[in-house]
């Protein structure tokens, strides 16, 4: 009897509880213990590790270098995400109709998504080099003049999203296609009979019902976005890329977090109060982008 | 693309083998039940040990001997190295250390066995006594490591793009165009008139640092660090004279502005794009593996510009890690002894540090096909006897990291000579603080 009992009350936390040890052992532990590393003076290879309190924080909003990774990456995020979340609906929206072979175009936006992100990095920093590369030919047909992409901050921002964008928006557009699809059509049907032309149609209904889909598009957008850091590294090929170009023109908090805690500085501490920084911006940033959405949902509802 | 995409093959191969190493039994105990032990040797790049391996493994019976990580980056290989160390576990019974690091691991000298403690104090006449004194502590009771190579200097060129441009191209006649950096700019004045579609050096930085050894060698001994270990970079004369020699063939315009190691600097070799190049020994090999087969014979080797000096070089040493620091000792007194240095510059080319070696036959008489036949034994050891070497200070590596930017942002038109040496002394000191 008792039994019975303790297992309908029981038996559900069980279900779960693997995750939450798991998250515990590989999530939460290490969040911890990267905070305790970054209240010390942690010379990755000295046998001492002194306590600083919050010495590495203070340095680090004192730190030039640090801000210019947070506006790099910020800037980067932008111009790649936004771009590529208002392509993925649009994409989504024409992949809803009825095709020819739909589920082979659907399958084929998802292509990019799957090639390395290396080959990606690779193939568009040939793409972009200054001397041998086919954009800077292709300008220098239409009469513009080179641009070095890789010392150019605009420039190396914009290469760069263009990389993300090819690898992800067909990503989005797949998710956005699942949530489009679970929209009931009588919906669609009454609109037209009320009047309503495709356009509007798109605005006042698929929109404000994707919302939560969106909602969960732009977090991992913002979470992948703010942790940028193979495309950048390895569009910077040569000595040191860590550095994102000889102004750091490109380097994104996680290339400025590895350099401080590997080569060449070795400082353990600092790196890891750079990793608890980019963990409070991901955090704000999801929260404001949150908030955001959920107003502009709103307002076009009460408009319609 | 080869080098990233290289680069990153050698990285997952590695990471492959330390998980096989680890899951087959490595990590615990290496001794076997028929008693053997294995031993592993990690490298970057090209050390050339093949041969004597197999000759070591034939005379001391019962070892293994396993390298991993040859044609690595050191860029890839040093962020891995002090992981390993860190974490007291998961390197190698004997590991190589690049000079320009080896100040970095010194100044943890519990890290590492101590090899005077394993009779390597009687080999101290084998080795060129600063390559020695390099890898002593400060108070000399604890030897890190023992020398490898060092990089002496020579000035590499295309022999088609000199004949193009209507210089000289014997070895012997380009050597005397330029006793001096003016010369040097002066000939790359006389290139640049011709018009060959190519420029005359591949960047500035790589002459930077060549400079900058060859004025700190001849004048104190030091260049970013003093011999007390504060940072000079701003006081110091002979850093300013070769910014200012770097400064002037920048003026001069002669630089493809290739990023020294980036992929089109890579592409420039491949497609003759410069014509010179400041190469320490070791750079032969950097230049044979990115121009490839099909420049073979169009390259050539002259003296450098200025005086001579040393850039680069390693060290092998045994961190304390090791579970066999008697067996791993051992092996590496056998590669680094004179006979270890012979084989492995007739393997891989690394110039020996040891100056018995350095005056065999074998090595004094030794030509480069693919430079022209080139005495290189010849050009690269003579001025490995006499070259006085340059100190290297704790945060070495960060401080040069930040004087070589500097350099390439006025290379590339970003910041003024004046205002890239505020930037170079700025954050040089801002580095050496971190």
């Amino acid at each position: 009897m008792w039994l019975a009992r303790l297992d309908t009350k029981a038996s559900p936390y069980l279900y779960i509880a693997p995750f939450f040890v798991i998250f515990a052992i590989f999530g939460a532990y290490p969040l911890g213990y990267t905070f305790w590393v970054s209240l010390h003076d942690w010379d990755l290879l000295a046998a001492d590790h002194p306590f600083v309190g919050f010495d590495n924080y203070s340095k680090l909003l004192g730190d030039g270098d640090f801000w210019n990774s947070v506006l790099n990456t910020l800037g980067i995020f932008v111009i790649s995400t936004v771009p590529q979340l208002l392509l993925a609906l649009w994409l989504a929206h024409l992949l809803n109709r009825q095709l020819r072979a739909r589920t082979s175009f659907r399958m084929s936006i998802l292509i990019p998504n799957i090639t390395s992100t290396a080959a990606v990095a690779i193939v568009f920093g040939q793409l972009f080099s200054r001397e041998f590369g086919m954009i800077n030919w292709a300008l220098d047909l239409i009469g513009i003049d080179a641009i070095d992409w890789r010392n150019n901050k605009i420039g190396s921002w914009v290469a760069i999203s263009t990389m993300v964008d090819w690898r992800w928006t067909g990503y989005n557009a797949l998710i956005f296609l699942a949530a489009m699809q679970s929209i009931p059509k009588d919906l669609y049907e009454s609109a037209a009979i009320d009047g309503a032309n495709p356009v509007r149609q798109f605005w006042s209904i698929t929109v404000p019902m994707l919302r939560p889909t969106i909602i969960f598009c732009v977090i991992i957008s913002t979470i992948g976005g703010l942790q940028l850091f193979t495309e950048p590294l390895l569009f910077n090929s040569g000595p040191n890329p860590i550095r994102g170009g000889p102004l750091r023109e490109s380097q994104t908090m996680t290339m400025y977090m590895f350099e401080n805690a590997f080569a060449p500085h070795f400082n353990f501490g600092y790196g890891s109060a750079i990793a608890w920084m980019l963990f409070a911006l991901i955090v704000v940033i999801s929260l404001i982008n949150v908030l955001v959405i959920r107003r502009l949902g709103n307002s076009t509802r009460k408009e319609g | 693309m080869g080098v990233n995409s290289r680069r990153r093959l050698v990285t997952a191969t590695a990471a492959a083998v330390t998980v096989l190493a680890a899951a087959t039994g490595c990590g615990g105990d290496d001794a076997a039940d028929d008693g053997t032990i294995t031993l592993t040797v990690d490298v970057f790049g090209q050390f050339g040990y093949e041969e004597l391996y197999k000759q070591y493994e034939a005379d001391n019976p019962g070892i293994k001997i396993v390298e991993r990580g040859t044609g690595t980056n050191l860029d890839e290989y040093s962020p891995k190295l002090t992981q390993w160390l860190a974490a007291g576990k998961g390197a190698g019974d004997i590991v190589a250390i690049e000079e320009g690091l080896l100040v970095e691991y010194k100044a943890n000298p519990q890290n590492f066995v101590n090899l005077l403690e394993h009779g390597a104090a009687e080999l101290e006449g084998n080795f060129m006594q600063w390559k020695w004194d390099q890898a002593l502590t400060a108070d000399g009771s604890q030897l890190i490591g023992l020398g490898t190579d060092v990089g002496g200097m020579a000035m590499c060129y295309r022999t088609d793009l000199f004949e193009a441009a209507g210089l000289p191209t014997d070895r012997d006649e380009v050597s005397a165009l330029w006793p001096t950096w003016d010369d040097y700019i002066t000939v790359g004045e006389q290139f640049a008139a011709k018009n060959t579609g190519a420029s005359f050096l591949d960047a500035a930085t790589n002459t930077f640092n060549t400079i900058v050894l060859q004025t700190a060698g001849a004048a104190d001994g030091y260049h970013y660090y003093d011999l007390e270990n504060n940072l000079v970079v701003d006081t110091n004369p002979a850093v300013k004279q070769a910014w200012d020699i770097t400064m002037d063939i920048i003026d001069s315009n002669l630089s493809g502005k290739y990023g020294a190691w980036s992929d089109e600097w890579v592409s420039a070799f491949k497609q003759a794009k410069f014509a010179t190049i400041a190469c320490p020994a070791w750079m032969t090999g950097v230049i044979e593996g990115n121009a490839g087969p099909e420049a073979a014979g169009k390259w050539d080797i002259a003296q450098v510009p200025g005086d001579g000096g040393n850039w680069g070089g390693s060290h092998l040493a045994v961190p304390a890690q090791s579970e066999h620091p008697e067996e791993a000792a051992k092996l590496l007194k056998f590669l680094t002894s004179p006979e270890g240095h012979i084989a492995a510059f007739e393997a891989k080319g690394p110039l020996p540090s040891s100056p018995q070696a350095l005056e065999d036959p074998a090595i004094t008489e030794s030509t480069n096909a693919y430079f022209s036949d080139a005495p290189i034994g010849q050009i690269f050891g003579e001025g490995a006897l006499s070259l006085k070497p340059v100190y290297m200070g704790p945060k070495n590596q960060a401080v040069r990291t930040e004087v070589e930017n500097a350099v390439r942002t006025v290379e590339l038109g970003q910041r003024t000579a004046e205002t890239g040496w505020a930037d170079a002394v700025n954050n040089a000191k801002t580095a050496a603080e971190k």
